[in-house]
């Protein structure tokens, strides 16, 4: 190849990681800051606003027909736009929360911000991977920060067990997504998404044992059972904001990826069965553990894990309709969990992580803070998928493409379980505006000493649950651009 | 089938016996002039008996953190520097020079936050 | 005016009302005591809407008209509309609805003064109100579910309205909570019809679906949907939420749990009823389930004392009877139950609240005096006994309904009543052997609903004053604002049931609700059709029998407890003996779900069966050590022997099943 040719041909691709590198160098900025200013301030905000630049990058971009930049191994497009304002969205809100929440626990170091951006940076990638490198490279960068932010507060033995297993656990999982990779372009002799599809040899073993573990590898962050078990402990020890911004940006980055690598990479449908059964598995687990916790923060965990299941009964359907469902969930279920666990980080008062406060515990608590109460009314009702709430138009999204395809058992647990879900979400509004505290020992027990709340944060809550509640009315036209980032010609597979 | 596999077979016997027979003949030829500091299990380490709990300075483990990521990282300039010329003679001196200049600028990012939050500084 | 305008007011209205009284009391308090000008918001918004649907009803011209705001979702095939019918069965839906959600609101005006959570009710209540119309209104399924999740929703925040008693949001929740199970089978039945049909609109539903749809999916679908209907109209075996869910005011109870909502299974299986027609075998079990909720529930409302209680399993006993309607495909005579019924229920529940009401006062008094009133229940029927005399109004009318819903000639519940048993009768005459068996268990739930009936009326209103200190305390009627409800709602009880004459007189052709509803004369609602007539002197012969028996219950009733009391109870109890207490205890529903369902489904399964997927490793245990050393000592070896190895293990257990899966199973 003309070298001279490459480099001219990389920087006319700048653009396309445009987000990539302004979140990057923000968060070097906000390390140079950190290490050689006395001011911790300004920090955050250099992040927020590095974000919101790229995010009306992306916005401007949502239009754009689908092509690949940086030799084939980055995706660009409406879908990439769509994939990177969900996770950019999500760091903004995460940032925000998190400002007050870091201050009130005594840990606002300004490296929690650099590494929240540089776990943003990872996901960018992952999301709009075009080649299995790029896919490790970005699932990498994203789990090394989470790691450290799961351990963020070192003096709390619950937040260094989290990290730890955490880490563990994480890399047990790569291992088997690397071997995954080799093996799958061993069989093919190409790491390139598209290209993949036609070079498998028929009826290669190596093949389809390499798309199993390099499946793992996914299922494992997305925290589909059965490798979901680290789940419930690291969400509940981690910061109660970063456990929002994990369970929702990492999640989404990695089905968007999972999503691609199913619509370029695999030839057949040969994986909707295994799909379907973790799916299966993945739905009872997530939502009959949840009904026995006691623990806002657990129950959220398992609820994550119920409804990483509701997207993968998308992704076993494997139809366009039924990935487009999934982008949609995406956006939505992001949302709700970012919402739900802002508000339970302004609820914190154990000092903990909310680790160790029951749900009794904030019994009443809807009255006296009544903005926080309704918005969790929101976030909860809408988890269980009530309409006319985004969860509804989310679940609507994801089962009904399934049922077309040819799933309807799967559907049939699906809303079986998303059923008893009411019980475990209803407790939480319950508990938060028909308990009285006083009759409740817990609460009287409880210091309550809670975050202070300060306008953005409410603000930012405060969108979140309209903007369930409009999505939930009005979301006509964001559906039907999910369905267009799969139409013919918006997803070619070379520019 | 099976008859492919038994060169292998050969060279995993050959292989195991070959080393048997000189761990072996090193003993019965070789002279024996024992002492106690040859017998411990690291002539020139740490002595492994008694508590493993001895303290150290967590700095030592932080220095050593620090030495092997720059230590990985300077790692990827070899490969650069060794095709620089390659790079000259296709006209994109200046595209690589560009690209490597902030792979170090981040790296001395590192370097400097490391100094200044006093990574380095043994006596704090 | 445009149809367009007419209804985007009937709907917006009541949702305008129920945000205006939601959130501007929620941020100004002062407003909150403000009552006049609450309930003149709250009930204008209603009966505003009901002024615009009888102009709807007035004009409409025999052609549905459908109206389309705008487009709700919208990707690939799908495209769901916020779109409105307004046609035969919507309308006489919207004007009872709004009509007696009306008279409801005023009343709840008198019976909720002085409560703190005034502006709250109203707000819930005209929300109720937005929910229900978007029910009955819709022109697709997906709005219609809409509704039906938005009922569940206030009928949840209603029910645990007072929620400072405990037991009032465990009501709540149960209520919710079984609807959801509904819901559930409700949704599946949307995706099969969307997946089969690739539509949910009525206008394709109800045209197409027949032909398109092969009898087994059909089968299914109604199946489903009736599931779906079982939850929210409180059937076999999902009805226990509905006696519970009279924790909520009384007038909640009246429009919510009686008139309106629980009716909404009846409207659906209406509106499909040209789908439903289609599969026998489910109509064999919509019927059979329904007789059987019938009699149970007329059962154990024998042996209930709360007067609310009664009136709560008279309700779900007459559900069964429009289920059992629905079944034998005479869904008009569904509706005209759910409209008689509509009256003469919300006239009991409503005057059980003038009751409950003045003996609440009696209660105080009686406080006043000093006596102990921790065990006086101002609900109990056995505390009661002559109030007639102190509430001549609530009286009256509840005796008007009370003889409306036995079956007494002439009144609206005798000729809906009498319809449905006719059809019953008829369709079985016809060679469906199943719809005898119906129409036995209707004549006998016939008799027990005009014995248990009477026995409320009589132990409350007549016989000797039964609360303490009766010679110095007295109850007081209530005021205008409640009287006045009661009064239209028992004028309803007599006269709505002309609307439906049955078919031996002018041959059916003075029945005029099935002229309007019927497919065979251009209504929306289809029937099924009966080759074998039953001959007319048999018809009259069927008449007089439910006549006789209705009135010969009325009157025996009448003298045992006229002259025995609560005295006849207890003959009752030694007669009937074990049947008697299984009536009691409710045929051990509750205890059946208590003990397997949630006991061992939920409790067992998730914190023990499930147990080995969950090693809750940050609990009780760490937290309580003192010294941070010993904590992450103990944290280490719980780490070193074996939580972690665990999840790996189960990490490799999954990696075995995936490639297995992949590679065999694929």
């Amino acid at each position: 190849m003309d070298l001279s040719q490459a480099f001219s041909t990389m920087a006319a691709d700048l653009p396309a990681i445009f987000s990539m590198s302004v979140v990057t160098v923000a968060g070097l900025v906000m390390i140079l800051q950190e290490s050689l200013s006395e001011n911790d301030r300004p920090i955050p905000w250099i992040g927020v606003g590095a974000l919101a630049v790229a995010v009306v990058w992306e916005l401007v971009h949502l239009g754009d027909p689908a092509g690949t930049a940086f030799f084939e191994s980055i995706r660009t497009g409406g879908f990439a736009s769509y994939i990177n304002l969900i996770v950019l969205g999500s760091g903004i809100v995460t940032i925000i929360l998190s400002v007050p929440y870091l201050d009130h626990i005594k840990h606002a170091y300004g490296e929690v911000y650099a590494m929240i951006m540089f776990a943003t940076v990872g996901m960018l990638m992952l999301g709009t991977a075009n080649s299995l490198v790029s896919i490790f490279v970005g699932l990498e960068t994203m789990s090394v920060c989470l790691y450290v932010l799961t351990g963020l507060i070192r003096e709390d033995e619950g937040s260094v067990e989290s990290a730890l297993k955490y880490f563990l656990l994480g890399a047990f999982s790569t291992g088997f997504f690397l071997y995954g990779i080799a093996l799958m372009y061993g069989a093919t002799g190409t790491m390139y998404l598209p290209e993949m599809q036609g070079a498998v040899p028929e009826g290669s073993i190596m093949f389809w044992a390499g798309v199993a573990l390099f499946l793992i590898g996914f299922l494992f962050k997305v925290s589909a059972a059965p490798f979901h078990m680290w789940t419930p402990d690291v969400y509940q020890g981690a910061p109660t904001p970063l456990t929002g911004y994990m369970s929702t940006a990492s999640k989404a980055a990695a089905f968007a990826s999972l999503i691609l690598v199913l619509f370029y990479a695999l030839p057949d449908e040969r994986w909707s069965l295994v799909l379907s059964a973790v799916a299966l598995v993945t739905m009872i687990i997530g939502n009959v553990l949840a009904v026995s916790q006691d623990n806002v923060k657990r129950m959220l965990a398992y609820s994550s894990i119920a409804h990483a299941g509701y997207v993968l009964v998308a992704l076993a359907a494997g139809t366009t309709e039924a990935y487009a469902g999934a982008m949609f969930y995406l956006l939505i279920y992001a949302i709700m969990n970012l919402g739900a666990f802002g508000v339970m980080a302004m609820l914190e008062w154990d000092g903990k992580e909310g680790r160790v406060q029951s749900l009794d515990s904030l019994a009443g608590i809807g009255h006296e803070k009544p903005l926080l109460g309704v918005a969790m009314g929101v976030f909860m009702f809408s988890l269980t998928g009530f309409p006319p709430l985004g969860g509804f138009m989310g679940k609507y999204a994801v089962f009904a493409p399934a049922v077309d395809a040819g799933l309807t058992w799967l559907v049939l647990i699906g809303v079986l379980m998303s059923a008893i879900s009411a019980y475990y979400y209803l407790r939480v509004v319950v508990v938060f505006w028909l308990a009285d505290a006083e009759d409740t020992p817990e609460a009287q027990a409880a210091s309550r000493s809670f975050v202070f709340a300060g306008i953005p944060v409410k603000a930012t809550i405060a969108l979140c649950a309209v903007a369930l509640v409009v999505l939930g009315v009005y979301s006509g036209g964001l559906l039907e651009m999910t369905f267009g980032f799969f139409e013919e010609g918006m997803m070619a597979a070379t520019p | 089938m099976f008859g492919d596999f038994i060169p292998l077979f050969i060279m995993i016997a050959l292989a195991t016996g070959l080393a048997l027979t000189l761990l072996k003949a090193a003993e019965i030829i070789g002279p024996k002039r024992p002492n106690r500091i040859k017998r411990t299990p690291y002539e020139s380490g740490m002595d492994p008996i008694g508590s493993a709990r001895e303290r150290y300075s967590v700095k030592f483990y932080l220095v050593a953190m620090i030495f092997i990521v720059f230590d990985v990282e300077v790692v990827f300039m070899y490969p650069w520097a060794v095709s620089f010329h390659d790079f000259i003679e296709g006209g994109a001196a200046f595209g690589v020079m560009v690209v490597v200049t902030i792979f170090t600028v981040i790296l001395l990012i590192g370097l400097v936050y490391d100094i200044k939050k006093g990574g380095l500084d043994f006596e704090q | 005016m445009s149809h367009d305008l007419l209804v985007r007011l009937i709907l917006l209205l009541p949702l305008a009302g129920a945000v205006l009284l939601g959130v501007l009391p929620l941020f100004m308090p002062a407003l909150r005591r403000r009552e006049g000008l609450i309930g003149t918001i709250g009930t204008s918004v209603v009966v505003i809407p009901f002024a615009i649907a009888t102009y709807l009803f007035v004009s409409y011209g025999g052609d549905p008209v459908t109206v389309s705001y705008f487009t709700w979702m919208e990707a690939a095939e799908l495209s769901v509309d916020f779109a409105y019918r307004i046609d035969e069965l919507s309308l006489i839906m919207t004007l009872i609805v709004t009509g007696v959600g009306g008279v409801i609101h005023l009343y709840s005006a008198g019976y909720m003064h002085g409560d703190p959570g005034f502006w709250r009710f109203f707000a819930y209540l005209n929300l109720f109100i937005f929910a229900m119309l978007n029910l009955v209104l819709a022109n697709n399924l997906v709005v219609l579910f809409l509704g039906w999740e938005g009922v569940g929703l206030c009928s949840y925040l209603l029910i645990g309205f007072w929620y400072t008693d405990l037991k009032n949001s465990a009501a709540a929740n149960k209520a919710f909570i079984v609807n959801r199970i509904g819901d559930f089978a409700f949704l599946m039945a949307m995706f099969l019809i969307f997946s089969e049909l690739g539509s949910l609109s009525f206008d394709v539903l109800l045209t197409d679906a027949a032909s398109v749809l092969s009898a087994e999916t059909i089968d299914y679908i109604v199946l489903l949907l009736f599931i779906g209907a079982t939850g929210k109209s409180a059937q076999i075996p999902l009805f226990v939420w509905l006696p519970d869910a009279m924790a909520g005011p009384t007038p909640v109870s009246a429009l919510i749990h009686a008139a309106t909502m629980v009716t909404s299974g009846l409207y659906l299986l209406a509106r499909m009823s040209p789908i439903v027609l289609e599969t026998e075998v489910v109509m064999m079990i919509i019927a059979v389930v329904g007789a059987l909720t019938a009699i149970m529930a007329a059962t154990i409302a024998i042996t209930q004392n709360d007067i609310k209680k009664v009136l709560a399993y008279s309700t779900v006993s007459q559900l069964g009877y429009m289920f059992m309607a629905a079944g034998v495909g005479a869904f008009f005579v569904a509706i005209f139950h759910v409209l008689t019924h509509a009256f003469f229920k919300a006239c009991l529940f409503l005057g059980s609240g003038s009751v409950i009401h003045s003996m609440e006062h009696v209660e105080h008094d009686l406080e006043h005096e000093g006596e102990d009133v921790s065990d006086f229940d101002p609900q109990d029927m056995r505390t009661m006994g002559n109030l007639q005399e102190y509430m001549p109004s609530t009286g009256w009318t509840y005796f008007i309904a009370t003889l409306a819903i036995s079956g007494i000639p002439l009144l609206a519940g005798f000729f809906s009543k009498d319809e449905i048993l006719f059809k019953a009768f008829e369709y079985g005459y016809d060679g469906n052997t199943y719809a005898m068996f119906v129409w036995v268990v209707g004549v006998i739930t016939a008799a027990l609903t005009a014995f248990y009936m009477t026995r409320s009326y009589y132990l409350t209103f007549m016989g000797e004053e039964r609360w303490p200190l009766a010679d110095k305390i007295h109850p007081h009627e209530s005021s205008w604002k409640m009287t006045v409800p009661l009064w239209i709602l028992a004028g309803g009880s007599l006269v709505t049931g002309f609307l439906g004459l049955p078919a031996v007189i002018k041959d059916g052709k003075w029945n005029w609700i099935h002229h309007y509803l019927g497919a065979n004369y251009g209504g929306p609602v289809a029937e099924a059709s009966v080759s074998a007539h039953v001959p007319g002197s048999l018809e009259w012969g069927l008449i007089g029998l439910s006549s006789a028996i209705a009135v010969g219950v009325f009157f025996f009733a009448r003298s045992m407890y006229l002259s025995q009391g609560i005295a006849f109870d207890v003959s009752l109890k030694e007669r009937l003996g074990g049947l008697y207490e299984l009536w009691e205890h409710k045929y051990r529903w509750d205890d059946f779900y208590d003990n397997v369902v949630v006991e061992a489904l939920i409790n067992q399964i998730s914190r023990d069966g499930l147990a080995p997927f969950d090693s809750k490793i940050v609990d009780g245990a760490v937290n309580g050590l003192a010294g941070a050393t010993q904590e992450s000592s103990s944290l280490l070896r719980r780490i070193q022997t074996g939580v972690v190895q665990n999840y790996a293990l189960a990490l490799v257990f999954g990696v075995v099943l995936v490639i297995g899966l992949m590679i065999f199973g694929g």
